[in-house]
């Protein structure tokens, strides 16, 4: 790792992914660079099919890039392992999807305290934490409901208090508000917020303008590549690589 | 007419599309469909051989036993006078229909050793010319000779003697000077399923001799009378031939009625008298028991074959859920689509049945030897219209069972959820999943797999209890086998019986361990397919594909553990039902715990291998896939 990637929890650099092969070919994400600092929250906009979701899943380990590095607080994730990568995901990284992706039979304190059962920790230990995380989510009451009593917008906020039962450095979360009415989207935003308040990074996926304006920073993706960045407080401002530091 | 061409063409698309699946399905079905052929084709398998040694042989219509002292002190109170035998004789002979007969000769009740065994014998007396009736063909050596004895080629193999060994009978030196086969008595070791009075004192002090399975002998007259003492009195033989064979009971009926029954005919010494039919019937005992156990085994393979079909029908219709959405979306009728679904599984069906048929038909007669006691073969069995009838019936019946109900389930589901391919929704059971917190990550994800689908677990446990069933079954058959032959002390023969039973078994604990593989694969790849989506969630958050893999494995492990545990009291139950009731052996301990664990590992070690290629899916593709 040089000493420019040092200064972001996140980096990577020369991201390709293609699907296929000749004829058939589709560079999901091509050439990407991108650098987050602690405690930023980072916004990628772009239509549907530009590959701002396989960008998150490479970012987060939960896919191979065909070239290029991904650095996560000082880990190469290209180098390692599947075991390796899941120890990551289990310690460092919280994702959240779009379709909540909740286990159906599980109740919302049951899906929370997951991730902190699969990391080991005493059963007692990953309910504490679970249940002080959906009081956190507004959803005490709600800790002993399956998936399918929970409306659109609780599920949500169940599924960001399971991003962060394992404490992580990075939330990646995917089109988090797709799913969502507004006013569940204002909720899930208020989240986030505090979130970026307490000085978590978060790279969030979205075509939502309202999402990405929560964002310190926002780029726009297009065919697999970047094309703009900008802060919303600046307006759009050149390149990707100058602004972000990081490519070139 | 097109309704039915649109179902031919998606049956034949779909399974060439899905070959896997559709060659488990067929082999399923195979399995039990050979079984049921061979024993099928076991029927009367021995009726033709015995046959033609009957005429090789020119054997007797009618056989007698008698010149024991049967009459006021019971068996063994002494031989009879020479008159009396004459006399019997003469009433034997003078019997309506009787063409001609040989005997009467001597029959002595001797021990026989040999090769370190110890065996009760009749030794019969003969000439050295050949008699009219019932002369023993030769199938090695030559005849009897003084200081020869000819033994029945059954007795021989279990012994494991042959021309020109030494054997004793009560301490005499004899050499075997041949190996012969005859009509007048059933092979090696059901000698005593029709007449046989065995007067030695080994009745009485056997110690570790058994006197159930005693072997035939051929001696000189001179030595057969020789052996005789007041201890071992001889008695006597009599070949009848009959006018018309087919009347030989009707003759010995009207010979106990004359002589006011058994009870009466005896008080004249006459010990006991056989039909041909009856000998013929004791000869088929050989293949008898073998018939019952593949008829057992059919059944206990059939069972597998609905487990088996039912898991991957049920996968089936699991991946097809989007296609039942779109046969709908397009105006087909619940009918139409539960046509679709369930004409495959019949379609293979009818193929399997087919197969088993073939396959049935070109192996039955690695089976149907009728042992070394006859002679000739019973050939390739025939392939009757009910036969065939039964094969096709239990093929198709076997799919419908296991595939119906699932289809009709599929065909009413709702066209919107089925075009989204949503998964069926699982089932919660609260304790499982409390308990799975506290166990390892492995154990964790396999409790919780198995409490999502607990009907496919459930038939995950029968499907392995089947299999015990049958494992156990045969272990207390091996166990009872050896405690009636004095177990691993050796001095005593072989039971040719028990021997073919042995390799049925063998062969049917091949088929239900093969089907229990199947399934335990099955069972596996539907768990894959169906928490293919919490499969990829919870490596997202966090699990190894290691983990994951462990947990699918895990999730057919645990069902196997109570299903093995059943299949144990089942095992002594199918033997005791098998057996009619007869004593049975418990087996060692040892072998059941070894059962258990095998059957164990063997499960995991099966249901790894779709376990670790679900688990090689990408997770982000998956989890990608399902965004609404």
């Amino acid at each position: 790792m040089n000493s420019t990637s040092d200064s972001y929890v996140l980096c990577a650099r020369g991201l390709r992914k293609d699907h296929g092969r000749d004829a058939s070919l589709v560079r999901a994400v091509d050439g990407v660079d991108l650098g987050v600092a602690a405690g930023e929250t980072v916004a990628i906009m772009g239509p549907s099919g530009c590959g701002k979701s396989t960008l998150l899943y490479l970012l987060g380990g939960l896919d191979r890039p065909t070239s290029g590095e991904i650095w996560l607080a000082g880990q190469n994730l290209t180098l390692m392992s599947e075991r390796g990568l899941a120890r990551l995901r289990r310690e460092r990284i919280g994702f959240v999807f779009q379709a909540f992706h909740l286990m159906d039979e599980l109740t919302a304190v049951e899906n929370v305290e997951l991730p902190a059962l699969l990391d080991g920790r005493a059963p007692r230990t990953a309910r504490r934490r679970a249940t002080g995380l959906l009081e956190r989510v507004g959803l005490a009451d709600r800790a002993k409901f399956l998936p399918a009593q929970l409306s659109g917008g609780q599920r949500q906020r169940v599924a960001i208090a399971r991003a962060l039962v394992a404490d992580p450095e990075l939330v990646l979360a995917d089109e988090p508000t797709g799913n969502l009415d507004s006013a569940a989207t204002a909720e899930v935003l208020r989240l986030f917020g505090q979130l970026h308040a307490a000085g978590q990074t978060l790279v969030i996926v979205t075509h939502d303008p309202q999402v990405a304006a929560t964002a310190d920073r926002m780029i726009s993706m297009r065919d697999g590549a970047f094309t703009n960045q900008a802060r919303p407080s600046d307006g759009i401002t050149g390149r990707l690589g100058a602004l972000t530091g990081v490519g070139g | 007419m097109g309704k039915i061409v649109l179902v031919a063409r998606l049956t034949a698309r779909d399974i060439r599309r899905h070959k896997a699946q559709a060659v488990l399905l067929l082999l399923a079905i195979t399995a039990a469909t050979t079984t049921l052929v061979l024993g099928l084709a076991l029927n009367g398998v021995t009726s033709h051989p015995y046959q033609q040694t009957r005429a090789a042989t020119n054997g007797p219509d009618l056989v007698a036993q008698y010149g024991l002292n049967l009459g006021a002190n019971g068996p063994g109170s002494g031989e009879v006078s020479a008159a009396q035998v004459q006399a019997d004789t003469r009433t034997l002979t003078h019997l309506s229909g009787v063409t001609g007969y040989s005997g009467p000769y001597p029959l002595a009740s001797v021990v026989l050793r040999a090769r370190g065994l110890t065996v009760a014998v009749m030794a019969e007396g003969r000439g050295q010319a050949p008699a009219s009736v019932d002369q023993p063909k030769l199938t090695a050596g030559s005849w009897v000779r003084p200081g020869g004895v000819v033994l029945e080629r059954t007795f021989a193999e279990a012994l494991g003697v042959g021309v020109g060994d030494r054997v004793t009978l009560d301490g005499q030196p004899f050499t075997v000077a041949g190996i012969a086969v005859t009509a007048a008595a059933a092979p090696y070791p059901n000698l005593c399923q029709t007449t046989c009075r065995f007067t030695g004192p080994a009745m009485s002090n056997s110690g570790s001799l058994s006197t159930l399975n005693i072997g035939l002998a051929w001696v000189t007259e001179a030595a057969a009378r020789a052996m005789g003492s007041p201890q071992a009195p001889l008695t006597y033989i009599l070949n009848l031939k009959l006018k018309d064979p087919a009347t030989a009971p009707a003759v010995v009926n009207q010979f106990l009625s004359a002589n006011g029954g058994p009870d009466g005919a005896m008080a004249q010494s006459i010990d006991g008298t056989s039909t041909w039919q009856a000998i013929s019937s004791a000869a088929g005992l050989l293949v008898q028991d073998q018939q019952q156990v593949l008829r057992v085994g059919a059944l206990l393979a059939v069972l597998l074959a609905v487990a088996s079909v039912a898991v991957l029908a049920g996968g089936r219709m699991a991946e097809r859920t989007r296609r039942v959405g779109l046969l709908k979306a397009v105006g087909s009728t619940p009918r139409l689509v539960a046509a679709v679904l369930v004409a495959e599984n019949l379609a293979l069906a009818v193929a399997a049945a087919a197969s088993g048929l073939v396959i049935g038909w070109a192996t039955a007669p690695l089976i149907t030897n009728p042992g070394a006691g006859l002679i000739g073969t019973a050939g390739v069995p025939s392939i009757t219209p009910a036969t065939i009838g039964l094969t096709v019936a239990m093929a198709l019946a076997v799919a419908l069972a296991s595939s119906l109900v699932p289809a009709i389930r599929a065909a009413c589901s709702s066209t919107v959820s089925a075009l989204a391919d949503s998964p069926r929704p699982p089932g919660r059971r609260s304790a499982l999943i409390a308990l799975s917190a506290r166990l390892p990550v492995p154990l964790l994800l396999g409790v919780r797999m198995t409490a999502r689908r607990l009907r496919r677990a459930v038939l995950g446990a029968a499907s392995i209890a089947v299999t015990s069933t049958g494992i156990v079954a045969v272990l207390t058959f091996r166990a009872t086998v050896d405690h009636d032959l004095g177990g691993a002390s050796g001095g005593q023969v072989g039971d040719p019986v028990a021997t073919r039973d042995t390799q049925m078994l063998v062969v049917i604990m091949i088929v239900l361990v093969a089907l229990a593989v199947l399934n335990a694969v099955c069972a596996a790849m539907a768990t894959v397919v169906d928490s293919r989506r919490s499969a990829a969630l919870t490596r997202a958050l966090g699990a190894s594909p290691r983990q994951v893999s462990a947990g699918v494995a895990w999730a057919q492990v645990l069902p196997a553990v109570p299903g093995t545990l059943l299949g144990i009291p089942l095992g002594l139950g199918l033997f005791l039902a098998a057996d009619g009731g007869g004593v049975l052996t418990v087996p060692p301990i040892w072998w059941l715990a070894a059962a258990v664990l095998a059957i164990a590992a063997a499960v995991a070690a099966m249901a790894s291998i779709p376990a670790r290629a679900g688990a090689r899916r990408p997770a982000a593709a998956i989890l990608q896939a399902e965004t609404t």
